[in-house]
């Protein structure tokens, strides 16, 4: 009986850990080993730690890789899971040549940690891989008609963010809006005031970006925030959702940094994901090419328009520009006990 | 004795270490914060309502299956075959991967149910659906074997000296039942507490409302809180053992009475 009831706990939190680690890699790792097999080469291996958007986008980015001469005779693996939870394992020792994560905060942990180089910010894009933008996801054919931030606060729209306790991606979203109400009412307290409406309109709180997608799709709530490239990516996937592009939003920034004793071939792959090929790939699947990278054309399947799949926003905020870095953000909006999303979000529900 | 010091007590000693490790003022902490105590609150008293109900329900399906028939009249044959896919079936909710059980419970209760039924994801019954989903084979596989095995004759020894069925049921049945009743009440109810892949998409997570201890739990480690994150923990597992011990001397009474 005891150890029934033990050995379930044990599998709950090994499930949970494990939830993120699908078929998809398995598959490219054996495809990976066959290959490898065919070629007759040593097969060295790039381990690349990833947060759970990258899973699908980095596939044909590592096939890209593999094929230049930087790349030749290397199979790069991935791993991808929570961000925070894949920071953790980096930290307790899990093998990563290179890490992928969500937030700057989550690697500038593992800088502490001794597994990340100080200097990893210096560099042209300081330290970021990819860029995307936090959009409406609205249910198909956009019933409510929601288009603008104040559509958001109106009585009866529901909306669905993961929570920011446990998910990365939820921080974005939470300061995109912030954001934009203080544009628009000009004064702290008038966002506030329109934080605490949307925060009693927020329906779900799921525990991560893409649960919060796999809920809206199955029909909850009217509006989804999420990541620009999380919504094409849904709709690549068949899946059928709209989404809009609203007239103020946030620049979501994911930082990249290779690992303390990485080879070469690690700073090689980095650089290849920056680079105008490796650019190309990530906007093929819904990510916004990093500034400064001209990626030429590109069609996005999935996008509103796929021939301009990235229209201007009129507003975009940074975190570095308007919210003081993500340490100040960190600090002033998210801490535990005293942050001003996290104490409007614990009031929401009284 | 050594596999299962090294499976369970080694991991359990290093939880309770670290939660320990920041003294009772964690503990104190973690359960200061209205959020968690909302939260542990939930959790227990949704397992202890779907305990209840799979105590009740558990043993009847049992009973069903091993002696039963159910409708009068329905051959032998078809009851035999029924049964055989209920007995296989019964199992389903524990062998899915629990994500997979929370996406198909959403798609029956959640906005675009087919049976009209819009608990999730904004709803305490949702919760208590997805743990009463979870949670139902435990009771019935404790209870089936012991079923099985339990002799007739006694039963028919009964009845002869003039006693009903309510008394037979009451007197000679039920007492050999209770001790499995009760040990899989304890699995019921402390998987019940532990439940997490299957809330992930059912439950909505507002805070006070439909956020259960496990989902707090997944946070605290987010947001690298691991001192909290035992805290909790260990606070659950405390709640699991009392729970445990309260219904292993209810069983004993229960039993003794008989």
């Amino acid at each position: 009986m005891w150890y029934t009831f033990l050995r379930s706990i044990l599998e709950e939190r090994v499930q949970g850990m494990k939830r993120y680690r699908g078929t998809a890699p398995a598959i490219a790792i054996t495809a990976a080993l066959a290959l490898a097999g065919c070629g007759g080469s040593a097969g060295k291996t790039l381990n690349i730690v990833g947060f759970s958007v990258m899973e699908q986008a980095n596939q044909k980015v590592f096939d890209a890789f593999e094929k230049t001469d930087a790349g030749s005779g290397y199979t790069l693996q991935g791993s991808y899971g929570a961000s925070g939870t894949q920071r953790d394992a980096v930290i307790g020792g899990q093998a990563a040549d290179e890490v992928h994560l969500s937030l700057e905060p989550d690697v500038q942990k593992l800088v502490d940690a001794g597994k990340v180089a100080q200097d990893w910010k210096d560099n042209d894009t300081k330290g970021i891989c990819t860029d995307s933008v936090v959009v409406f996801g609205v249910q198909s054919g956009n019933p409510k008609n929601i288009t603008t931030w104040d559509d958001l606060l109106q009585p009866g729209v529901q909306i669905v963010t993961p929570d920011p306790g446990s998910s990365g991606s939820a921080k974005w979203n939470l300061l995109a809006a912030y954001g934009a109400y203080l544009q628009e009412t000009g004064s702290a307290s008038g966002a506030e005031a329109d934080m605490k409406k949307f925060m009693a309109n927020v329906v779900s709180w799921p525990d991560s970006g893409r649960d919060a997608t796999t809920s809206f799709e199955n029909g909850t709530g009217d509006v989804l925030l999420s990541y620009e490239n999380e919504v094409i990516l849904a709709r690549q996937s068949g899946q059928d959702i709209d989404y809009v592009d609203p007239p103020t939003s946030l620049l979501i920034e994911n930082p990249c940094a290779v690992t303390v004793g990485a080879p070469k071939a690690a700073s090689d792959f980095l650089d290849f994901q920056k680079s105008a090929a490796g650019q190309k790939l990530y906007a093929e699947t819904g990510f916004r090419p990093l500034p400064g990278v001209d990626v030429g054309s590109v069609t996005v399947e999935g996008a509103n328009d796929p021939d301009n799949p990235f229209p201007t926003i009129e507003h975009l905020l940074t975190v570095d520009d308007d919210f003081g870095g993500w340490d100040a953000a960190n600090e002033k909006y998210f801490d535990d006990t005293n942050g001003i999303l996290t104490k409007l979000k614990a009031d929401s529900a009284q | 004795m050594l596999w299962f010091s090294l499976l369970v007590l080694i991991p359990l000693a290093a939880l309770v270490v670290k939660a320990t490790g920041g003294g009772l003022g964690t503990f104190v902490d973690v359960l200061k914060g209205s959020e968690t105590r909302d939260a542990l609150w939930l959790t227990v008293k949704t397992s202890l309502v779907v305990t209840i109900v799979n105590v009740v329900v558990g043993t009847l399906i049992a009973w069903e299956l091993v002696r039963d028939r159910p409708v009068a009249g329905v051959g032998d044959w078809v009851w035999g075959k029924v049964r055989v896919v209920v007995d296989l079936v019964i199992d389903v909710p524990f062998a899915l991967p629990t994500i997979v059980a929370g996406l198909v419970l959403l798609g029956l209760y959640g906005p675009h149910s087919p049976i009209g039924l819009h608990w999730a994801p904004t709803t305490q019954r949702a919760i208590l659906a997805a743990i009463a989903f979870v949670t139902l084979p435990f009771v019935v596989r404790s209870v089936q074997p012991v079923l099985e095995e339990l002799d007739t004759d006694v039963e028919d020894a009964a009845a002869s000296l003039g006693a009903n069925r309510l008394t037979v049921l009451r007197r000679i049945v039920l007492p050999a039942l209770v001790p499995a009743i009760f040990a899989g009440a304890s699995m019921s109810f402390a998987r019940g507490l532990s439940e997490y892949g299957s809330l992930v998409l059912l439950s909505s997570n507002s805070p006070h409302r439909t956020e259960t201890v496990s989902v707090r739990l997944f946070s605290f480690i987010e947001q690298s809180d691991t001192r909290s994150a035992s805290a909790l923990a260990t606070i659950l597992l405390i709640v699991a053992l009392l729970a445990i011990v309260v219904l292993d001397v209810v069983q004993r009474r229960v039993a003794a009475r008989g």
